[in-house]
């Protein structure tokens, strides 16, 4: 490997980037991709497989075979409310191999005593993002039910790609959140990634029970995530 | 937190040891096969001095990959590494989980 190589791979990562190294292993030579970069074709299915797979391992290529490694950001999750059930995810998060972070300006919610361990941040979310730039490897989940504190971070997400975004509320509530974001020239498509109710339908009731559902659809939202722009499709 | 970024990040650190002018190896894991402790991907890496972080089994053959990695960093050519029960050094460095795994060396240029 090439030191410049080494440099940018740190650099990417450093900036919470993903990236693909390919490397010849007759002479040690590497070559680096990075996810949201331009590919030249020939490499293009083989990066979108290993950013999707997150796995490394052996690849052919038009240019013969290569060891393929895989560097992919630390997901985390990012909560909107520091609510019940925030505080039940915060017991999860970590188990399940997620970094947490929780916003919510309403300081009588954000005390370390009730979220000790997991980091809190008692601002507006659009000043907390400021320091906390949203990235495709983050999952937002914002759970206030208030629309004056969701909804600016919820469209944040989106537009930064986040690979989960979920908000807490009911068929109705939902509804008329489409209906803001929609007279606010949210596209539809946007809109749609949107997962609400939040969590997977396991019946959860208690603030406990929706936060594993909701940590169980960040899973999947995470595992079977889309890292486009691959064309041509993987068979 | 179980603060993660206290553990230091073996390609972080590479970095920094060529900066300081030091010659660095970088030992990659290519291939397992059965129960091996470090998945494919994984890093450890070894300074001319024998120096090194991170990891590529749970311990067992780091010492066989830091001695392979000053011939790497003396004449400049990688190598592929195999251990394993299989391994007729089996009993002096191996995978004591009956794992086998390759091991990439190869030294970081300028």
């Amino acid at each position: 490997m090439e030191q410049a190589i080494l440099g940018t791979l740190n650099r990417a990562r450093a900036a919470r980037r993903a990236a693909v190294t390919f490397s010849d292993l007759a002479d040690g030579g590497t070559q680096i991709f990075l996810e949201g970069d331009d590919c030249p074709a020939p490499w293009r299915l083989a990066v979108a497989r290993a950013l999707q797979s997150g796995k490394a391992g052996f690849v052919e290529t038009e240019h013969g075979s290569f060891f393929c490694n895989v560097y992919l950001p630390p997901p985390r999750i990012l909560v909107i409310g520091a609510v019940h059930i925030s505080q039940a995810l915060a017991q999860l998060a970590p188990v399940a191999g997620f970094d947490m972070t929780i916003i919510d300006p309403r300081t009588a919610f954000a005390t370390p005593e009730r979220f000790g361990g997991v980091e809190l941040i008692a601002e507006w979310p659009e000043d907390a993002l400021k320091l906390r730039p949203l990235d495709r490897f983050t999952a937002l989940a914002a759970v206030t039910h208030d629309p004056k504190i969701d909804d600016a971070p919820i469209r944040a997400a989106l537009a930064a790609d986040c690979f989960y975004v979920g908000a807490l509320g009911s068929r109705k509530t939902h509804a008329a959140r489409v209906d803001r974001f929609r007279r606010a020239g949210v596209a539809d498509a946007e809109i749609a990634r949107i997962r609400a109710p939040i969590g997977l339908d396991i019946g959860a009731a208690s603030p406990a029970e929706i936060a594993v559902a909701t940590l169980a659809e960040i899973i999947e939202a995470l595992r079977r995530r889309d890292v486009g722009p691959a064309e041509g499709g993987a068979p | 937190m179980l603060g993660a970024a206290n553990i230091l990040d073996p390609l972080d650190v590479a970095e920094a040891w060529i900066r300081e002018g030091r010659k660095v190896a970088i030992a990659t894991v290519i291939e397992t096969w059965g129960s091996a402790p470090r998945p494919v991907g994984s890093h450890l890496v070894i300074d001319g001095e024998g120096n090194f972080e991170g990891s590529v089994s749970g311990g067992c053959v780091e010492g066989a990959v830091i001695t392979e990695a000053a011939d790497v960093i003396a004449s400049g050519a990688p190598r592929i590494l195999e251990f394993g029960v299989a391994d007729e050094t089996a009993w002096r460095v191996g995978l004591s989980c009956g794992g086998r795994i390759r091991v990439f060396v190869e030294q970081v240029v300028g």
